[in-house]
């Protein structure tokens, strides 16, 4: 009963491919995750969430009023990671930080000038800790704010006291400390899982949900033609989340591309499929649009946003957690998208990860395809 | 069953059972050793009430499960080692129809043509005849999900008929369809079988529609009870079934009420005025049934109902009393009009769903709203309820205008909407203490209101499931519990007996005849046209109008009449219906030209 030239088989999954592509137009919440959400998320990620720090309020006690000590709160002053606001007491400044007011307290004390001459001066530095990583920041800034004064003084041919010499601390790869540098290609990942698993997995459910499934399964269908009918549109539009999202990094936020197309396009490739097939395998037991949600969220979004070092960096967290990472793709995704964008098409790091994710690839979609079965119960 | 049977069969099943797993340790058997037979060029119906096991055997049959033990054959391949041999032959309609809403009706169709490898020949060939089976020649373009019900469901068929089936497995089709496109439904499905010898196995709750098939099988709780030509299950009533008038100045839902509570009486049910019941096995005179006393009546013909009444009255030969009692009934104003109507219009944007109409309850009555799907009586409901503002009109509940006192109109009233609205992770308890607090019942009166609801309507034995879990006639009287909690004069009831078997509906009728009796005034809608008999009066309504109202006998003369056949209120709804549909269909003509 053919009569262009397909096989069958062919010309049912095109059948599928072309109904998902209906309603993937239609339906406007398909349109809303699949592309509104991408470009929500690069303008949310580009332009309101920023890692940099600057202008951090901190609050200066200067209990020793000594030109020297003076000096070193200009210092201060002029930096422009700081927002400075001088007391002459430590109550007034704790009362700053409790009230939020100063995230940081620089305490030169009374002795710091005698101290001075004796090359045992102290500068105390607290810093708000409730965000550990920012206070660790305001730490390391205090401290070149303090290594700036301290040469300046250096190179005047005054007497230089004992503390931190001078840390002199240069970021690479980033050296413009933007971190739009790094956000902009994480937020691949998260475009990615989102198309891949999240939208993959509600439209499934969705069709469980409607008893569209019922009537699909009792036709000459089958479960491979199922799938591929479902992966196939849902890939073209990862691949269009992805086209925005290199076209926002190069165009609107001037993030450097060191690495090459191709590379980036096979991996990121690779990490869709393997979304996809981590959404089908999800889809094949969870069928109410509520659960699969619930769990593609815990299963996908939040390690692609907390344990692939898209964030937070993977090195300072626990070792537990760290190996607990490298169960999820994103991990190798990420490490993927950092290295092509920012250094190049360094062979070492692009081959073995993208090996893991092509035999995640391979693993899941085989999952997937044995899971699916034309059976109700 | 012999062997020339069981070779021009199209489906064999022996000792079939399956087994669902409701929690860790519980199992419910859905079908338990079911032997049966469908035979090739024919209409098969399976009958049952709810939760008999038809589902789960249509779904096997079309390969979707595998039975536990016993043998399935559908077309000569076994469902467990062959399902896709099947699933390559037949035409499948679940009880829900899977249509992509999102895809018109000609997307639709391609989608199943291109999956069944319908080629282009065959395609151009059949479609006009798809459309012209349907009617839905007209709509191609419109989405799936813009069409209503009836459209649905035809659209639903036509998808499964797009590759000519051998066999077609049909889910109940006509569940939640008005009367209407429920009569035209069976005119493709009669045509399939009379012109292309398709064989059709097709489960109903509607008993009427088991009628129009060559077999039957009725099936009970898992158990086949009988199986056979309609025919063999009818005579099981024969010489018991007899019609009987009310006394003078009584409704006959009265009587019909009373007789149904009656040990010695198997089935009643009140009919054009009159009331039709089948008395027991082993009762000799029927004089002496207690309600019949001083009353004349004559035996009628059987139907397929009166055997399958008396096969389940068998099973279960004591009935539950299930007249709900009010603590109080209330008190009788007279011809006091409890809901009046007059010149109400309502607009979605320019659509008009309610085209001024017009009508008065008076107290204590029983009013029926009817009307194909998309008639506007869900709107209407919606408005008498204050739910939805009214574009103009007005409208009084209970003496208060509704555009002026809404709140406390709404203490006056009980709505129990169309889809089981109550939350279903919370007991039936929490769901009324909720409704309750709702209703703003406090106290030793809230505690006293949930106990009458509980036994009043026979819920103390399952306090234990959630709400989500009970069985759906049972849901049906949590939703009508929590309704009249707050004591209300009048009671709303949106297609509260859709997808019933006929025994759940039995009893829910009596329970509504019962509070009405008690001075409860009661505006139902309803798809089962034998249901307005129950009325005291009904309107039709169609497309935003009403066409005609009064009271059931005066519906049945609206009826064109016909030789040996007593007109049926559906024979006259579908009348009436027409009727108006051509007189605008003309209207429209001559305002073109």
């Amino acid at each position: 009963m053919q009569n262009d030239g397909l096989p069958a088989k062919l010309r049912r999954i095109r059948a599928l491919v072309r109904k998902e592509s209906y309603q993937i137009i239609r339906d406007p919440s398909t349109i809303l995750i699949g592309v509104a959400m991408p470009i929500m998320m690069i303008l949310l990620f580009g332009y309101a969430l920023s890692l940099d720090v600057k202008s951090v309020p901190v609050a200066v006690v200067i209990e020793d009023t000594s030109p020297v000590a003076a000096e070193l709160v200009a210092g201060f002053r002029l930096s422009p990671y700081f927002k400075t606001q001088v007391t002459t007491s430590m109550a007034a400044a704790e009362e700053l930080m409790l009230e939020r007011k100063a995230d940081g307290i620089v305490r030169i004390r009374q002795d710091f000038s005698r101290n001075l001459s004796l090359g045992k001066a102290e500068v105390q530095v607290l810093a708000y800790g409730g965000d550990a990583n920012r206070a660790r920041i305001i730490e390391a800034y205090a401290q070149g704010a303090v290594g700036e004064w301290t040469a300046r003084r250096a190179s005047a041919g005054e007497a230089v006291f004992g503390g931190p010499v001078n840390i002199q601390s240069r970021l690479w790869f980033n050296e413009a400390n933007d971190s739009h540098y790094y956000l902009v290609p994480g937020l691949i990942v998260m475009v990615m899982t989102i198309i891949g698993a999240f939208l993959t997995t509600m439209v499934m459910a969705r069709e469980w949900e409607r008893g569209t499934l019922e009537a699909l399964f009792v036709t000459p269908v089958r479960t491979d033609e199922i799938l591929l009918g479902k992966t196939l549109p849902y890939f073209a539009l990862g691949m269009i989340g992805l086209a925005l999202c290199v076209l926002a990094a190069k165009f609107l936020f001037d993030v450097p591309f060191r690495g090459s197309i191709l590379v980036l396009t096979v991996a990121s490739m690779l990490y869709l499929l393997v979304a996809l097939g981590i959404g089908l395998l999800i889809s094949s037991t969870v069928k109410s649009q509520f659960a699969a949600s619930q769990l593609t969220m815990v299963a996908t979004y939040l390690p692609a946003m907390m344990l692939s070092g898209f964030m937070f960096d993977l090195r300072s967290v626990p070792v537990a957690v760290q190996v607990i990472a490298y169960a999820f793709p994103a991990r190798y995704f990420v490490s993927l998208l950092q290295t092509v964008f920012l250094a190049g098409d360094i062979w070492a790091i692009v081959l073995p990860n993208a090996a893991v994710l092509a035999g995640m690839v391979v693993v899941l979609l085989v999952l997937s395809v044995r899971a699916t079965r034309k059976k109700l119960a | 069953m012999t062997a020339a049977d069981t070779n021009a069969a199209v489906l064999v099943g022996r000792e079939i059972r399956r087994t669902f797993r409701r929690s860790k340790k519980e199992t419910v058997v859905a079908l338990d050793k079911v032997s049966l037979s469908v035979a090739h060029g024919t209409l098969t119906a399976l009958v049952g009430p709810d939760g008999a096991g038809k589902t789960t055997l249509i779904r096997l049959a079309a390969g979707l499960m595998a039975p536990d033990s016993g043998d399935l054959s559908v077309l000569g391949f076994d469902v467990v080692r062959e399902p896709q041999k099947i699933q390559d032959r037949v035409g499948y309609m679940p009880q829900r129809f899977g249509l992509y809403e999102d895809l018109s009706v000609q997307e639709n169709l391609d989608l199943y043509a291109d999956l069944h490898g319908v080629g282009a020949k065959d395609r151009a060939a059949r479609f006009p005849k798809l459309m012209e089976m349907t009617a839905l020649g007209p709509f191609t373009k419109r989405l799936a999900g813009q069409l209503s019900g009836g459209m649905k469901q035809k659209l639903g068929l036509g998808c499964a008929l797009v590759h000519a089936p051998e066999l077609l497995l049909l889910d109940e089709p006509t569940v939640g369809v008005d009367p209407l496109s429920r009569h035209e439904l069976w005119q493709i499905i009669l045509g399939l079988v009379k012109d292309q010898h398709t064989s059709v196995l097709i489960s109903t709750s509607y008993l009427d529609e088991a009628e129009r098939c060559r077999d039957v099988v009725v099936l009970h709780e898992g158990k086949v009870l009988a199986q056979g030509p309609p025919a063999s299950v009818s005579k099981l009533a024969d010489g018991r079934v007899f019609m009987v008038d009310p006394p003078a100045g009584q409704a006959a839902r009265g009587l019909q009420a009373r007789l149904l509570d009656d040990p010695a009486i198997v089935d009643a049910v009140p009919e054009g005025g009159h009331v039709r019941f089948v008395r027991a096995r082993g009762i000799e005179d029927t004089t002496v049934i207690g309600p019949l006393r001083g009353l004349k009546f004559a035996p009628v013909p059987v139907r397929f109902e009166d055997g399958f009444m008396t096969l389940l009255h068998d099973l279960e030969p004591t009935k539950p009393s299930v007249a709900a009692v009010l603590v109080q009934p209330l008190e009788r104003h007279g011809d006091d009009v409890a809901v009046e109507v007059d010149d109400l219009v309502r607009m979605f944007g320019k659509f008009t769903a309610v085209d001024h109409v017009g009508f008065k309850v008076r107290r204590g009555e029983l009013f029926g709203l009817l009307g194909p799907n998309g008639a506007g009586k869900t709107t209407t409901f919606r408005m008498l309820c204050g739910l939805l503002p009214v574009t103009s009109g007005t409208l009084r509940v209970a003496g208060l205008d509704l555009r002026k006192a809404r709140a406390p109109a709404r203490q006056r009233i009980g709505y129990v909407a169309q889809k089981f609205s109550l939350y279903g992770e919370l007991s039936p308890v929490e769901n009324l203490e909720f409704f309750a607090s709702a209703y703003g019942l406090g106290g030793e009166r809230r505690r006293q209101r949930i106990d009458w609801a509980l036994k009043q309507f026979d819920l103390e034995s399952l306090r234990n499931l959630t709400s989500g879990q009970l069985p759906g006639g049972y849901k049906q009287r949590l939703a009508m519990a929590a309704a009249l909690l707050h004591e209300p004069e009048i009671l709303f009831l949106d297609e509260p007996t859709s997808g019933a078997d006929p025994l759940a509906r039995r009893g829910f009728w009596r329970r509504i005849t019962a509070l009405a009796e008690q001075g409860v005034t009661v505006i139902i809608t309803t798809h089962f046209m034998e249901e307005a008999e129950y009325c005291d009066r009904v309107a039709i309504m169609d497309e935003g109008r009403v066409l005609a109202q009064g009271t059931p006998v005066e519906m049945r003369h609206l009826a064109p009449k016909r030789e040996g056949h007593e007109a049926t209120m559906e024979d006259a709804f579908i009348a009436v219906v027409q009727e108006a549909r051509r007189k605008e269909a003309t209207k429209t003509a001559q305002g073109a030209a």
